[in-house]
């Protein structure tokens, strides 16, 4: 049966050419491989996120003392169809002094670089759909690609509570961007790799990991402040709860959202949820060892890499869900002052730090 | 000048190693395991008071005659106006209502109207589930609050006596 599957590919490469010619056979069947392999990662993305929000209703639901959505479906599994539906069949207002092409534009620049910075994900050793060499850098570039369409959704809605808060996510997204960058040049610093693949199999090695506690010698240990300021500067690039100023329901309404309904406004959420979840692939890839089982045994071997790095980002989204059930939001200049005043000058700090520790006799990063 | 070092020390590690979000986080934390609280409405149902003020409903004597008076009291103190009442002599010489309507749509439930009954005739019940789908469905009649009274008599007559030790 895996005979077969396995031969497939050298199948359709045939068929190409004999189609196509040798030269354009080969072409096209890159194009269509790679095709099929995008949609084999942007549908369980997709998947991901509809389930993400139930997640997230049922989990705060719970941290409320609430039961979230029970109604639709077995213990409201159907809920997310449900959400779909609804907003496929809503009418997509333009309002009538905005500009069309933009307003229509924006939810798809916010959406195409959340779905594109997928591509270089490592899901496990063998799974990656590009394996390229500067894969951190493209990530970097792809996140803050994304304040582009909440900036042009902003501005072209002719409305001024999306104007605020398109100008509040701008500051927010740029201002963030500089202690995330900062944390993953720490990262890189110590793998002495831009490669994600290279980063997680850099995780398994060192002191702890010779004697089979693999979860010590993993990346959030060493770099730990880094960490903190990585994901909490992830919180804030998602534009998510305590840092959703963006949004600010209770001062602008929503934000960049308010003008939008239907699907244009599901591209948002869809945006939003994929950037949630590639940010919790991120932190478990480069802080907790990605694909990697925590302990050198041979039960845990036993499970798939691909479930553990699975588990590790489940728990990684759940903590976005936490901070949303516990923190109320930051006021717009404790915001700019966190990034600035305090991220940026840990981030340097440690930067420094790690750097200097690289340099002497006992460093363990090598 | 110690003091003041440690203070400060004191403050930059409370800070820094995040003690007061971790609490908080140990707050909604513990909440994710309390037993739910919430009421699964169409199938489990909170519990009412006897004075619970619900759907309007004109009571009878046990003899079958109408209690209203039409002394209008009702109306008058009624601060949403939602009252309309008629009234003309009857065969027997007793002043009885013609017509006696409530625009629940303009109701809001104080149960004024309750309070000012001499003869305890306008009651409001404890139904709290009726709708209509136009404005016209929610226009109460003579007819349709005697209904009501006569349907449900048993429950006002005992949520009365439940509260009637402490009027």
């Amino acid at each position: 049966m895996i005979d077969l599957l396995l031969q497939i590919p050298a199948q359709a490469l045939a068929l190409s050419q004999a189609y196509f010619g040798p030269v354009w056979g080969s072409h096209v069947y890159t194009l269509v491989k790679t095709l099929i392999l995008i949609a084999l990662i942007v549908a369980p993305v997709q998947g991901a996120v509809a389930y993400g929000t139930l997640w997230e209703r049922w989990l705060i639901g719970w941290m409320q003392v609430r039961r979230g959505p029970i109604r639709v479906g077995p213990y409201g599994l159907l809920q997310p169809v449900a959400d779909g539906i609804k907003l496929l069949l809503k009418e997509i207002i333009v309002p009538s002094g905005a500009n069309k092409f933009m307003f229509l534009l924006g939810p798809l620049l916010a959406v195409t670089p959340a779905f594109a910075a997928w591509a270089v994900m490592p899901f496990s050793p063998e799974v990656v759909l590009s394996d390229i060499n500067a894969g951190l850098l493209y990530l970097i570039a792809m996140t803050s690609c994304g304040v582009y369409g909440v900036i042009i959704s902003g501005w072209a809605s002719n409305s001024k509570y999306a104007f605020l808060g398109a100008m509040r996510s701008a500051a927010q997204i740029v201002s963030y961007e500089i202690a995330m960058g900062f944390a993953l040049v720490s990262v890189l610093l110590v793998s002495h790799s831009l490669n994600l693949s290279d980063i997680v199999a850099q995780q398994g090695r060192g002191m702890f990991a010779d004697k089979g506690l693999n979860f010590l010698s993993w990346n959030w240990l060493p770099l730990a402040p880094m960490l903190v300021v990585y994901f909490v500067s992830g919180v804030a690039e998602t534009n998510r709860s305590p840092f959703d100023v963006v949004e600010g329901e209770s001062e602008i309404v929503a934000g960049h959202m308010v003008e939008y309904s239907g699907m244009a406004y599901a591209q948002f959420m869809l945006a939003e949820y994929s950037n949630m979840i590639l940010i919790a692939f991120l932190t478990a890839v480069m802080f907790f060892g990605g694909w990697a089982s925590p302990i050198d045994s041979v039960v845990f071997n036993g499970i798939p890499t691909f479930i553990w790095l699975l588990i590790k980002v489940f728990f990684i989204f759940s903590l976005y869900l936490w901070f949303r059930a516990t923190f109320p939001r930051y006021r717009y200049d404790q915001i700019m002052r966190l990034g600035w005043k305090v991220f940026i000058p840990v981030t340097l700090v440690w930067l420094v730090v790690i750097a200097g520790w690289m340099q002497t006799p006992w460093s363990i990063f090598n | 000048m110690i003091e003041h070092l440690l203070k400060n020390a004191r403050g930059f590690f409370k800070t820094y190693l995040l003690l007061e979000l971790l609490q908080g986080m140990a707050v909604t934390g513990r909440h994710l395991f309390r037993r739910k609280i919430t009421v699964l409405y169409p199938e489990q149902k909170t519990p009412l008071s006897p004075r619970f003020r619900g759907l309007h409903a004109l009571r009878r004597y046990p003899n079958g005659e109408e209690r209203c008076i039409g002394c209008k009291l009702c109306e008058a103190v009624c601060p949403a106006m939602a009252i309309t009442i008629e009234t003309a002599e009857r065969g027997d010489g007793t002043r009885r209502t013609t017509r006696y309507d409530i625009d629940m749509a303009k109701c809001i439930f104080c149960g004024f109207c309750e309070e000012s009954c001499p003869v305890d005739s306008i009651v409001e019940t404890s139904i709290f589930e009726f709708h209509g789908e136009k404005r016209s469905d929610l226009y109460f009649t003579k007819e349709m609050l005697l209904a009501v009274g006569d349907k449900y008599e048993a429950q006002i007559a005992r949520d009365r006596a439940k509260d009637a030790a402490y009027r």
